[in-house]
């Protein structure tokens, strides 16, 4: 089966008037469909760096990007991508139908069809009675439940999750990954999700990928399976192969205070 | 990067005062005793202030009256408001009218022209960058030192004044503007880019939209400043307007007319300015009814 993302040995490099900062090298990953992949890593490190190298709006220094077979043309975004940051970005002047629709918006395609999928994320999500009202309306929760919709919207392949969830508190926090999981699953999407949170990390992932300080390589892959028949993120944590996962990861991150 | 230094809040956004009134909510005695200090302190203020007033015009009236204070220089109440009674004679209304027309022809091409100037400064960085030094100079400039070349290169007359207007308040909204638009929330500016926003788009969907707030405090500067450059340019040109009527009193000794006018003037620079900010308020409920 062909690999849906594939990255070969990307480097990344920033140019600063006082000096060249290496933030990624030598990445190599591959990612199938439907899969949900966590990276975790020390501050600094360069997970926004990858992600937004994955999403076209950073050019690699060196290596490729390969999603569906076709190299990555840099510099330009990829529609098959969505990209979510870790705040929810809603436009205060704009309800929130018109936040959600404003990625087909920009990319010209607010088909009746289209409009008809937004409509059903909406209602299928909570979030239909709501769509005439503005952000500041609406709790954290349903904000970024929001952002989730307006993302999805452009029915990307992928999925990246920049530190989502980490302007949320903590009960939040854990109801809307609890939701993000159910959503995303549902609508069989194939995700990257960047944390700080391992335990987080574990309780949604497929794979969680370790990275290294910076210079970032990959410090190890780890395959997480809880074989029960209706994990959530939720009630995974009480497996008891959770917590070997987070000493397992723990010590890889190596974190010296 | 632009300082315009008119940009630090002068006039303080007045957001949010009636957003927290609960009137849902069943009304607590402490509440009512709240509400009700909260409106007798109001009350007190506004009294205070008319009071004031009054007491300055009175005490101006009678000094004049008891010849303490010579009534010729200083004028007097009573005469500016017969002044104001023969306000035909003086054809105050017309010079009044081609202030405010002067002032709104200023401050309309200021405002539209100042934000576009903004607008293809925030397009290239290069342009902005280059442009840096130029604004900044110019900015710290007094304008009116360029009154006479002014006069002399489009003329004595009304266009004169424009012009001098458009000096003055011109490069305020430029600065005020860019600074607007470069500081953007850049995690929005990044949302919109990965779906793949081109500039205009991005211009159009984010930073103009996020800047409405800074181009109405510009506009409420603008309106100001424009009426700085028609008086001052009047008083140059020596043609019509309130600010001739004021150059033309002082050197005839009309002093009541002089302070005529200058009521007449602070008057309408209020108006103006409170035209602004209703047509702020009309504006923003009607992109965001919810604020
Ligand atoms: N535009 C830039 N110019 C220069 N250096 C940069 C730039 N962006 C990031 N860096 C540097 O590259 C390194 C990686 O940054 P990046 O934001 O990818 O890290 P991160 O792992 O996402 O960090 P965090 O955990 O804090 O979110 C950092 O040391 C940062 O200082
Ligand atoms: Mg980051």
């Amino acid at each position: 089966m062909q690999d849906l993302l594939r990255v070969e040995d990307l480097v990344a490099k920033y140019q600063a008037d006082n000096g060249e900062i290496t933030a990624l090298e030598d990445i190599s990953f591959t990612v199938q469909e439907g899969e949900f992949i966590s990276i975790v890593g020390p501050s600094g490190c360069g997970k926004s760096t990858l992600l937004s190298m994955i999403a076209g709006l950073t050019k690699p220094t060196a290596g490729n990007i390969v999603i569906e077979g076709e190299p990555l043309v840099p510099g330009k975004v990829h529609t098959s991508i969505g990209y979510m940051l870790q705040r929810d970005n809603l436009l205060e002047w704009r309800t929130i139908f018109r936040n959600v629709t404003l990625g087909l918006e920009i990319q010209h395609t607010m088909t009746s069809e289209n409009i008809e999928y937004v409509t059903n994320l909406l209602k299928t999500y909570g979030l239909y009675e709501f769509k005439d009202k503005y952000p500041s309306q609406l709790s954290g929760g349903m904000r970024q439940r929001a952002a989730l919709i307006r993302t999805l919207a452009i029915r990307p392949k992928i999925l990246l999750l920049d530190e989502a969830f980490s302007a949320l508190d903590y009960q939040t926090r854990l109801a809307v990954t609890e939701d993000v999981y159910r959503i995303l699953k549902q609508e069989n999407k194939t995700a990257l999700m960047v944390t700080h949170d391992i335990p987080e990390s574990i309780s949604m992932a497929d794979r969680v990928i370790v990275l290294s300080r910076r210079p970032a390589h990959i410090q190890g892959i780890h395959t997480i399976s809880f074989d029960m028949p209706d994990r959530t993120p939720l009630n995974c944590r009480e497996h008891p192969k959770f917590q070997e996962y987070f000493n397992t990861i723990w010590k890889e991150l190596d974190v010296h205070v | 990067m632009f300082k315009s230094g008119v940009s630090q809040g002068r006039w303080e956004w007045k957001k949010g005062t009636n957003q927290q009134s609960g009137e849902d909510q069943a009304v607590s005695p402490e509440r009512l005793l709240f509400l009700e200090n909260k409106k007798k302190r109001k009350n007190q203020i506004r009294f205070t202030q008319i009071f004031l007033l009054i007491f300055i015009l009175l005490l101006w009236e009678v000094t004049a009256r008891l010849g303490i204070i010579d009534s010729f220089i200083m004028s007097q109440p009573t005469r500016i408001l017969k002044t104001f009674a023969n306000l035909s004679n003086n054809d105050l209304m017309l010079h009044l009218g081609v202030t405010c027309y002067e002032t709104l022809v200023g401050f309309l091409i200021g405002a539209c022209g100042g934000t576009c100037i903004a607008i293809a400064l925030w397009w290239s960085d290069f342009l902005s960058k280059v442009f840096e030094p130029f604004l900044v100079v110019l900015n710290s400039l007094p304008k009116i030192a360029l009154g006479p070349v002014i006069i002399i290169w489009v003329g004595a007359g009304t266009n004169a004044i424009i012009v001098m207007a458009l000096a003055i308040s011109m490069i305020v909204t430029v600065l005020e503007m860019l600074n607007g638009f470069v500081n953007t929330d850049s995690e929005k500016l990044k949302m919109v880019k990965t779906f793949g926003a081109n500039r205009l788009q991005t211009f159009t969907t984010v930073v103009f939209p996020s800047n409405i707030h800074t181009l109405f405090n510009s506009l409420k500067i603008n309106i100001g400043l424009s009426l700085v450059g028609v008086i001052a340019g009047e008083f140059l040109v020596s043609k019509a307007g309130l600010g001739y009527l004021i150059v033309y009193g002082g050197q005839v000794f009309k002093l009541d007319l002089v302070m005529a006018s200058v009521i007449i003037l602070s008057i309408v620079a209020a108006l103006m300015y409170q035209a602004v900010v209703i047509l702020e308020r009309w504006i923003t409920r009607l992109i965001s009814p919810s604020r």
